[in-house]
């Protein structure tokens, strides 16, 4: 088991992160990629993983700071283990996608931007994926679905529920 | 090599993907097998074939018959009816929407008839991680070409004569972007594929990347070598992992087949390419903000001049196309300019992709020639708009676009005449709307979006498109007043003329042509505080038709708000201050004696 510090983040995500900082490390235009690998170890960008990041990289902690707070992907925030995107395109919203968000508001009892408190979902409304033809559309995760009306959406959670 | 009796490809592009087509797939595996069949049939994952709405399709060939919405539980049917036996399997074709008259071959569909696939030519017909496949179709036969029997001259006038112009947006003819880069001093200079596909309702360059990727990795070669660059980039959205995964395949096979690297084919050009994946903000498809980006930064444009073909990538002279410009480039080589020249209009030569989506009966992805009207495209192609609803508007250009409304139906589509129209060509997104979308909410939908991703640097952009959603917002809650669209309409050309990108110049476009083509919807929002399209839900009202009403009371159990009241048997009354406008009285009503205003 690796030592837990750092607000109970583990040693060992702290070696891989620094391992895809050496990557990087002296490469023009390296932070954002490295910001992608270090959301993925975390789950989130916390400060000190910013910190961690800024010093590897030799990056004012300011422009790192900068950067996650100009992209949506990057969060500050812990996620919920599944993060349900609901597309808000144009297909999507003029085939209802307004009424699916609505539908996971009520199911999930938060809102958009929200964890729930068991700490399982987190929603979200995301730009268009592209899966214009299938509108209105949502993901979970990896899992897309399509052709979604309201009534669907408490089945589809159900089914992350009892995993 | 063995020989095949038939091939089956299903379609694996993303909408087949969340309909369920890997399932279909692995049944196929296992019946082939116990039909001791693997031999003689092969099964082929294909990318995109285009009709999304009908997935998961699948194309049988000799014969190239299509069937669609495939379930796992038929495959062993059409194993052994059409595989075997010969037969179709009936249930499964494809039906004209209105007629309903079956369709069996894949080449008579109307859909799939009418196009002209010179971008798209391997999306849904080759396995886009075997590069084998690509090279069989013509793949690297015009970088072989380029490289061998061409100076970098004779590959920019080759673009230049074609007339192809950048399919991203603005229409910029190539070839004058090649030999601007070209010509610019430097020393070292960089090739970007901007796949960066932000547009909500375009969907193409993804169904290039996902389905023909070395379609893209040939022509940037091409592109290096024209311009005299050594290395490329390309910048795909977060949104699009399954591209960012095929690219990166595609990319490492290409290098295993000396076709990218050192020394390529055996001459002395060298070129690479590295994939930067972006992470999510919108303006990153405008060209000084991608380079930012790209460079690790904030995604923030900046003024142009300089161009990015002297000054791009890190000051460097950089070249910029899009993906489905980029997918037209090793046709025009093979081919020459003069046979792609023979498509489309005067002044916009070859193919447009076009992303079908909204209230249409085949939604997907259809390449006609440039000049093909919208008519063609909706009710031809598209099979016209369902649940016998009437044609409204068709949006163009996403959230740089306009409308295009019933008068513009038969107007042949290009650059140039979707421009006078009021709109733009943009990405080649299409949303069709129906008698039930409200315009002047679908102008609020666009402002919401274009100021949400406004990255805040001019004033113009995140001031003032604030400002009009602000007004927006009110007309859909009834609150406008009539002054509210000249004020709309000062701002709108306020912010095109200083904005400093194309995402602030291009915002007001939604409304301007909202306003123009629906001035009436806007009034009466305005005038009489009701949305004709019934979607406003601040100006709906749910009254009781008491002649209707038996007084059975269910809607007031129902009613979330207890704005319901009446007594037993006798007509209920709805509390218009304490409706929510939810709609389950309307719902729950067996009589029918609800109304919608």
């Amino acid at each position: 088991m690796a030592e837990a510090c750092c607000h109970g983040i583990s040693d060992e995500k702290y070696q891989k992160l620094d391992e895809i900082i050496n990557q990087y490390k002296g490469k023009p235009g390296g932070l954002i990629p490295v910001l992608h690998q270090a959301q993925l170890i975390f789950g989130y960008l916390p400060k000190e993983v910013q910190i961690r990041v800024a010093e590897g990289l030799d990056i004012p902690l300011s422009e790192v700071y900068g950067v996650i707070t100009f992209y949506s992907f990057f969060s500050q925030k812990p996620r919920g283990k599944y993060t349900i995107g609901v597309c808000l395109g144009t297909a999507c919203y003029v085939k209802g996608a307004a009424e699916i968000v609505e539908a996971l508001e009520e199911n999930l009892g938060i809102k958009v931007g929200d964890t729930t408190e068991n700490g399982e979902f987190s929603l979200m409304v995301t730009r268009c994926l592209g899966a214009c033809g299938l509108a209105p559309v949502l993901t979970i995760g990896e899992d897309v679905y399509g052709r979604l009306t309201p009534d669907k959406i408490p089945e589809i959670i159900k089914a992350y529920e009892n995993r | 090599m063995n020989l095949y009796r038939a091939h089956v490809l299903i379609c694996g592009g993303a909408g087949c993907l969340s309909s369920g087509c890997k399932a279909v797939q692995e049944k196929f595996i296992a019946e082939l097998k116990a039909h001791n069949l693997e031999n003689e049939v092969k099964m082929v994952e294909t990318g995109c074939i285009g009709t999304c709405d009908l997935g998961p399709v699948i194309v049988i060939y000799p014969e190239g018959v299509f069937y669609k919405k495939v379930a796992p539980e038929d495959v062993q049917e059409i194993i052994e009816e059409h595989l075997i036996k010969g037969r179709y399997v009936t249930r499964l074709l494809y039906e004209r929407p209105v007629s309903g008259e079956q369709i069996p071959f894949y080449n008579e569909i109307d859909f799939f008839r009418k196009q002209q696939r010179i971008a798209l030519r391997n999306v849904g017909i080759i396995n886009p991680e075997v590069i084998e496949e690509y090279i069989a179709r013509d793949g690297y036969l015009a970088l072989g070409k380029v490289l061998t029997q061409y100076t970098p001259e004779q590959v920019i006038q080759e673009i230049k004569d074609s007339g192809l112009r950048g399919r991203g947006g603005a229409g910029f003819p190539t070839g004058l972007k090649w030999e601007f880069t070209r010509k610019a001093p430097g020393d070292q200079k960089y090739v970007i594929c901007n796949a960066d596909e932000g547009d909500p309702g375009a969907f193409m360059d993804r169904s290039v990347l996902e389905g023909d990727p070395h379609s893209v990795i040939e022509a940037m070669t091409i592109a290096g070598y024209a311009v005299g660059a050594n290395q490329g980039y390309v910048y795909v959205r977060a949104e699009y992992p399954l591209a960012v995964q095929r690219l990166e395949d595609a990319i490492k096979k290409a290098r295993e087949f000396g076709m990218l690297g050192e020394n390529i084919l055996g001459t002395s050009f060298s070129f690479d390419l590295e994939i930067r994946v972006g992470a999510g903000a919108f303006v990153c498809g405008e060209e000084t903000a991608l380079l930012a980006s790209i460079e690790g930064k904030r995604g923030e444009p900046r003024p142009k001049p300089p161009f990015p073909a002297s000054h791009g990538l890190w000051g460097k002279p950089t070249l910029i196309n899009n993906v489905e410009t980029y997918a037209n480039i090793p046709v025009i080589i093979n081919r020459g300019a003069d046979w792609f020249k023979q498509f489309g209009t005067e002044k916009s030569k070859g193919t447009k992709v076009f992303a079908l989506a909204g209230k249409v009966n085949n939604t997907g992805l259809v390449e006609v020639p440039m000049g093909t009207t919208l008519r063609e495209v909706i009710f031809e192609l598209g099979g016209g708009i369902p649940n016998h609803k009437r044609f409204k508007a068709a949006q163009t250009g996403g959230p740089s676009g306009g409308c295009l409304t019933e008068k513009d139906l038969d107007r042949p589509m290009d650059y140039e005449s979707l421009v006078a129209a009021g709109s733009m060509m943009g990405s080649g997104g299409l949303i069709v709307m129906d008698e039930d979308n409200c315009m002047v909410d679908v102008a609020r939908f666009f402002l919401e979006f274009t100021q949400d991703e406004s990255c805040g640097k001019c004033t113009p952009c995140r001031i003032g498109t604030k400002r009009m959603l602000e007004i927006l917002i009110k007309i859909t809650q009834g609150k406008g007043e009539e002054r509210d669209l000249e004020i709309l309409e000062e701002l709108a050309t306020t912010i095109k003329a200083t904005a400093l990108c194309g995402l602030g110049q291009s915002a007001p476009n939604p409304v301007l042509s909202t306003i123009r083509n629906f001035r009436d919807e806007y009034l009466a929002h305005i005038r009489e505080k009701r949305c004709p399209a019934k979607v406003c839900r601040a100006l709906l009202q749910y009254t009781i038709i008491s002649e209707l009403c038996k007084g059975c009371g269910l809607c007031a159990r129902n009613c979330p708000e207890k704005a319901i009241s009446g007594e037993p048997k006798k007509p209920y009354t709805i509390d218009q201050e304490k409706c929510i406008k939810c709609g389950n009285c309307l719902d729950k009503c067996p009589f029918n004696a609800i109304e919608l205003k």
